[in-house]
C-alpha cells in the first residue's frame, strides 16, 4: 500500500549548497523574506492570547500589545523589527537563525508573561489560551530558522548539536516556568503524573511495536529473500493489512486477543489480553510488518551482485554471507524502515487513546469529548513533537550508515 | 545565412566562447569541432538563442536574432540534438508536426508535410506515423528527430552531435543521408560534432574551437594542409592527415584515360577508399565506371598534404 | 489475471453490501453477542459511504490542485528562491501524524465536517507536492531542451511537455493521498464528521465487532479498489511514453 523504501528526509534531502536562485529579475529583497513578513505580520495582528473564564467557554482574544501592558508595544516592534530582517537579502545565514530564534524566544515569553497578568492569582478555573496570533507567529519564526538552517549545509555532527540543542531549549524554555499560566501548562501541571504514564505508554507502543516488527520481520524479510516463492504471498496479505483503516484494526484486535487471552491456556499469563495497551501495541505491530519485511527485501536484493560473488568466490558458507555481507550492506535500507515505522506509530498510537490503550491519545480524545482544546493541545503537542525527534534523529542515522553517494562538494 | 559577429558568452568569470566571428553562406554546411568544453554547443545555442549573448550579433539572413522574441526566433530555425529529443508521449507524425502546428499551419497542409518528409526519411507513413518515439529503433528515432527540425521548412537547421549516439555503420548512412537531404533542400546547416571524421565528411567549411576561442575557419582541405594552430593538427591526428585528404575528392576528378582490369568503381568513390581497394588488392590502377582510371601514383600525390 | 478477477469480484461485492446490507447479516452474526444487530442501521451505509468519498474526493481534489500548482510555481525560475523553504516543510510536514493535525484543527474550525476536510487537505498537499516537484525536476533533459528549442513558450511547454511526461508521478502521489485521507477520515468521525468512522465508533462504544468489521471492509476494499485503480491509470500514463514505474 505505501511504499516501503520512501524515506522523506527531513534534512538530507536538501542539496548540501543551495544554488542561487535563478530568477529573471532580481527584486533586490528577499521574496522568502516577504512571505514571512506577511505571515509574521497577520501573526502580530492576530490575537496573542485568549483569555476564558473557564476552560470550556469562548473566550477573549487579546493582541500582543494589549496582552502585555508595559512592555507589549515594545516586544510587538522587536518581533516587527526581526520580520522586517527577512527582506534582507545580503544578510549572512548564522545572524539570520540567531534573530529567528530571537523571535521565537520573544514570541513564546510573551505568551507566557501575558498568561500571567491575565489570569488573576489564585484563580484556577480562568485559563490563558494560546491564540492565533501566537502560533503564527511561531510558525513564521520557525520557518525562518528552518530556511537559514536548511541553507547552511550543516554537516551531521553540526545537525545532531542543532537538534540537540533545540530540544535542551525546549525544555528550559518549559523548565523555567514561564509559560506555567499558559492553559496547556495548567492542564500539565493538573495531571503531570497522569502524562508522564501516558508518555510512558505512548513510547512503549511506538517503540514496542517497532521491537516486536523487527524482531519478526526481520526473519520473515530474510526469508523471502532466500525463497523468492514466498515474496508474492506474504506481501500480499501484509499489503492488505495496511488497507485496514487503523481505527478499524485497533477495534478488531480487542476481540480477537480477548479471545486469545480467554481461551489459549497461559496466554493471558504472558500479557496479552483484550483490553489496555495490548491490543494497541498488536496493531501498531501489524501495521508496522509491511515495512519493515519489504525494506528487508529491498535492502537485500539491491546488494551488488559483484559483492555476492566475490563473497561465494571467497569461499564464505550461504549464512556468512548474509551475515558478512549482504545485511550489513543493506543495513541503511532497513534503518530507512526502522525510520518509516517509528514516525508512522507514534502518530497511529493516538488512536490508542481511542479504545483505552493509553498514550497521548487519551488526551486528545478526552479533549475532543469534553471539547477542552487545551486538553487536545496536551495530547497533540508531544505527539508531533515526538514524531519530529523521532523523524530527524533516524534520517541522521540512515545518513551515517548509508553507503557514501559520491563526495558531496 | 547565418553571420556571426564578435560574439562572446561569460559565466560569472568564465568566458567559454570568445569574440567568434564566422559566417555560413546560404545553402553550406559548417561544422564545428573541438574538444569536449571548447565551447562549441554554447556558440551553437546562442544563434538561436537558448543562450543569451553576453555582447556580439547574430544575423540569420538579414535579420538581427536579437530584435525578434526567442521562441519566434526558434520556430524558424530547425533544432536538432543528441538524444534526438523527441516529444515521449507524442506519436511520430505528432511530433513532426510540434513546430508547423505552433506557426498555425492549416491540418491539411501540416499532415501533407508529414508524409512528405516521412517520405523524405525512407519511413514509411503509414508504419510509422502513428507510432511512439520509443517503439521505433535508435537510428529511426534519430531521423526522426532531423525530420521534426526541418517541418517547417526552415532556412537555418542548428545540430548538436546529432549521431552521437549511433554506432558506427547506422552512423555513416546518416550522415550520408543528412547530406543529401541537406543539398536537395538548400538549407543552411551549423552541425557541432567532436569527430574530426564527421567534420572532414559532411562539412563545406570547419570551425576549430578551443577554450572558447575560433582557432581556424575554413574548407576541409585548407584545415588539412595548412592548420593553423598546433592544436588544430593535434585535432586532425597526424597519421590521419593523408587520408581524410584523400577522402575530400571523388575519383571521378582525376580519373585519367585508360584500362585497368578487375571490377571499375563508381566515380563519386572517394580517393580514400580507391586507395584502400589499391592496397587490398595489390594493384596500382583501377578502372572508373563509365570510362578511365585511376592510378596508385596519382592518388599518392593528392595524399601528400605538405606540398600542396 | 486472478489479480483482476479478485478485484473484480471485491467491487461486486462491496457493492452489493452497500445497496443492500441486510442481506449480508447472516455474515456478520458470528460476530456479534447478546443478540446485538449485526448490521449498523443507524444511518444507512450507503449514505455514509457517499459522504466519506465525498469528503476525501473533495480534499484530495483541492490538495491535488494547490500541490501541483505549488510544485509548478516553486520550479519556475520566478519561484525557485522557494524551493528550499518548500523542501523542508514538505518533509517537516509528512512527519507530523494526520491524526494529531485533525485534533488540531478542531480548535481552528470547530467540530464537523470542516475540521476533517482542512486536516485531510493539509496532510494530503505533501505527497502530491513532493512528487510533483520529483517529476518536474527529473524531466529528460533532451526533451526540454528540444521543447524549448523549437520554439515553445514556457507556457506550452509546461502545458504540452512537462505536465503530460509528470503524469505518471504526479498520479502516484495522489494515490498515496487518496489511500492515507480515506483511512485517515474515519477519525473524523471522532470531531463529528460524518463518515464510515461513525460504524466502527459505534461498534467500539457497544463492543460490537460486526460494526467495527463491516466499517473497516468498506473501507478497506474502497482504498484496495483506488489504489489498483489509480494503479492503471499510471501505467497507462507511463506506457503511453514507453516509461516503466519502478513501482
Ligand atoms: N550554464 C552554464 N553555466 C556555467 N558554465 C557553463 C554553462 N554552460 C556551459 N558552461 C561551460 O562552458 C564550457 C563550454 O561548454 P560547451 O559549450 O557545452 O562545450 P562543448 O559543447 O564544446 O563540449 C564548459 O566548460 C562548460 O562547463
Ligand atoms: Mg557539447
Amino acid at each position: 500500500m505505501n511504499d516501503p523504501v520512501r524515506s522523506p528526509d527531513i534534512t538530507t534531502s536538501l542539496p548540501p549548497q543551495i544554488r542561487p536562485p535563478k530568477t529573471r529579475s532580481q527584486p533586490g529583497f528577499s521574496r522568502t523574506g516577504l512571505l514571512f513578513l506577511a505571515l509574521g505580520v497577520a501573526g502580530l495582528c492576530l490575537p496573542l492570547v485568549q483569555f476564558k473564564a473557564n476552560r470550556i467557554v469562548l473566550g477573549e482574544g487579546f493582541l500582543l500589545p494589549a496582552a502585555l501592558p508595559d512592555v507589549g508595544w515594545a516586544i510587538a516592534l522587536l518581533l516587527a523589527l526581526i520580520l522586517g530582517t527577512a527582506l534582507w537579502q545580503r544578510l549572512p545565514l548564522m545572524p539570520r537563525l540567531g534573530l529567528a530564534l530571537l523571535g521565537l524566544a520573544g514570541t513564546v515569553l510573551a505568551l507566557g508573561f501575558a498568561a500571567k497578568g491575565l489570569v488573576p492569582q489564585g484563580n484556577t478555573i480562568a485559563r490563558a489560551a494560546p491564540a492565533a496570533g501566537f502560533w503564527l507567529l511561531c510558525l513564521t519564526f520557525a520557518l525562518m530558522a528552518a530556511d537559514a538552517l536548511s541553507r547552511m549545509g550543516l554537516s551531521r555532527p553540526a545537525r545532531w548539536l542543532a537538534l540537540g540543542l533545540s530540544l535542551a531549549l525546549i525544555a528550559l524554555c518549559l523548565g523555567s516556568g514561564v509559560l506555567d499560566q499558559t492553559s496547556v501548562m495548567v492542564e500539565y501541571a493538573a495531571r503531570a503524573d497522569l502524562f508522564r504514564r501516558s508518555l510512558g505508554q505512548h513510547l512503549t507502543l511506538a517503540f514496542g511495536s517497532l521491537a516486536m516488527a523487527l524482531v519478526v520481520g526481520l526473519p520473515i524479510g530474510i526469508a523471502i529473500f532466500l525463497t523468492p516463492a514466498l515474496r508474492r504471498g506474504v506481501l500480499g496479505a501484509l499489503n492488505l493489512l495496511q488497507t485496514i483503516p487503523s481505527l478499524a484494526l485497533f477495534g478488531i484486535m480487542i476481540p480477537i486477543f480477548g479471545w486469545i487471552a480467554a481461551n489459549v491456556p497461559g496466554a493471558a499469563q504472558i500479557g496479552v489480553a483484550g483490553i489496555g495497551i495490548f491490543p494497541a501495541l498488536m496493531a501498531l505491530f501489524f501495521y508496522a510488518l509491511l515495512p519493515v519485511v519489504s525494506n528487508t527485501l529491498v535492502g537485500l536484493t539491491a546488494v551488488d551482485p559483484a559483492v555476492r560473488d566475490a563473497a561465494f568466490g571467497l569461499g564464505l558458507t550461504r549464512r556468512q554471507v548474509l551475515l558478512q555481507a549482504e545485511l550489513p550492506l543493506a543495513l541503511s535500507v532497513i534503518l530507512a524502515a526502522v525510520r518509516i515505522v517509528l514516525v508512522q506509530n507514534i502518530g497511529l498510537a493516538v488512536i490508542a487513546g481511542l479504545i483505552g490503550g493509553g498514550g497521548f491519545g487519551s488526551f486528545v480524545f478526552q479533549g475532543l469529548n469534553q471539547t477542552a482544546m487545551d486538553l487536545i493541545l496536551l495530547g497533540a503537542l508531544p505527539t508531533i513533537m515526538l514524531a519530529l525527534v523521532a523523524g530527524v534523529a533516524l534520517d541522521l542515522l540512515v545518513e551515517a550508515v548509508s553507503p557514501k553517494k559520491g563526495n558531496q562538494t | 545565412m547565418i553571420r556571426i559577429q564578435n560574439l562572446t558568452k561569460t559565466y560569472d568569470r568564465n568566458t567559454v566562447v570568445n569574440d567568434v566571428s564566422l559566417t555560413v553562406d546560404q545553402g553550406q554546411i559548417a561544422a564545428l569541432v573541438g574538444t569536449s568544453g571548447s565551447g562549441k554547443t554554447t556558440l551553437l545555442r546562442m544563434i538561436n538563442r537558448l543562450v543569451e549573448p553576453t555582447s556580439g550579433q547574430i544575423h540569420i539572413g538579414e535579420t538581427d536574432a536579437a530584435t525578434i522574441p526567442p521562441h519566434l526566433l526558434r520556430r524558424r530555425i530547425g533544432y536538432a540534438i543528441q538524444g534526438h529529443g523527441l516529444f515521449p508521449h507524442y506519436t511520430v507524425g505528432q511530433n513532426i508536426a510540434i513546430v508547423p502546428q505552433l506557426l498555425g499551419w492549416k491540418p491539411a497542409e501540416i499532415a501533407a508535410r508529414v508524409e512528405e518528409l516521412l517520405h523524405l526519411f525512407q519511413l514509411d507513413p503509414g508504419q510509422f506515423r502513428d507510432r511512439m518515439p520509443h517503439q521505433l529503433s535508435g537510428g529511426q528515432q534519430q531521423r526522426v528527430g532531423v525530420a521534426r527540425a526541418l517541418a517547417a521548412r526552415p532556412e537555418v537547421l542548428l545540430m548538436d552531435e546529432p549521431f552521437g549516439a549511433l554506432d558506427p555503420v547506422i552512423r555513416a548512412r546518416a550522415q550520408a543521408d543528412l547530406r543529401e537531404i541537406q543539398r536537395r533542400l538548400g538549407t543552411t546547416l551549423v552541425i557541432v560534432t567532436h569527430d574530426m571524421e564527421e567534420a572532414v565528411t559532411l562539412g563545406d567549411r570547419i570551425a576549430v574551437m578551443d577554450k572558447g576561442v575560433l582557432l581556424q575557419y575554413g574548407p576541409p582541405a585548407e584545415i588539412l594542409t595548412r592548420p593553423a594552430a598546433p592544436f588544430v593538427e593535434a585535432l586532425i591526428g597526424k597519421s590521419e592527415r593523408p587520408f581524410r585528404l584523400l577522402s575530400l575528392t571523388p575519383i571521378a576528378d582525376i580519373a585519367e584515360p585508360g584500362s585497368a582490369e578487375g571490377p571499375a568503381l563508381p566515380p563519386e568513390t572517394s580517393l580514400r577508399d580507391a586507395l584502400a581497394e589499391c592496397l587490398w588488392n595489390g594493384r596500382d590502377r583501377l578502372a572508373v565506371e563509365g570510362g578511365g582510371v585511376v592510378t596508385l601514383a596519382a592518388l599518392q600525390a593528392r595524399a601528400e598534404g605538405a606540398v600542396r | 489475471m486472478i489479480a483482476r478477477l479478485l478485484l473484480a469480484l471485491a467491487a461486486l461485492f462491496l457493492v452489493a453490501f452497500l445497496l443492500s446490507p441486510e442481506s449480508f447479516a447472516a455474515l456478520f452474526q458470528p460476530l456479534t453477542k447478546n443478540g446485538a444487530p449485526p448490521i449498523y442501521t443507524q444511518t444507512a451505509l450507503l449514505s455514509l459511504t457517499l459522504s466519506h468519498l465525498g469528503l476525501v474526493a473533495l480534499a484530495v481534489l483541492a490538495s491535488t490542485i494547490v500541490a501541483v500548482g505549488l510544485g509548478v510555481l516553486v520550479t519556475r525560475p520566478a519561484g525557485a528562491e522557494f524551493l528550499p523553504l518548500a523542501r523542508v516543510i514538505t518533509s517537516v510536514g509528512q512527519t507530523f501524524p494526520p491524526v494529531a493535525v485533525l485534533a488540531l484543527a478542531v480548535p481552528a474550525m470547530g467540530f464537523g465536517a470542516g475540521p476533517t476536510l482542512v486536516a485531510l487537505f493539509l496532510y494530503g498537499l505533501l505527497p502530491i507536492f513532493e512528487n510533483t516537484l520529483t517529476a518536474l525536476q527529473n524531466l529528460p533533459p533532451s526533451v526540454t531542451e528540444a521543447a524549448r528549442g523549437m520554439g515553445l513558450t514556457r507556457r506550452q511547454r509546461l502545458f504540452q511537455v512537462e505536465l503530460p511526461l509528470a503524469l505518471p508521478v504526479i498520479l502516484a502521489g495522489v494515490r498515496l493521498t487518496a489511500v492515507i485521507s480515506l483511512a485517515t477520515a474515519t477519525i473524523g468521525s471522532t470531531v463529528a464528521a460524518r463518515t464510515l468512522g461513525e460504524v466502527i465508533i459505534a461498534g467500539l462504544l457497544s463492543a460490537n465487532t460486526a460494526f467495527v468489521v463491516q466499517g473497516g471492509l468498506i473501507v478497506g476494499l474502497i482504498a484496495v479498489l483506488i489504489y489498483e485503480g489509480f494503479q492503471l491509470a499510471e501505467s497507462a500514463a507511463a506506457r503511453r511514453t514507453g516509461q516503466r514505474l519502478s513501482d
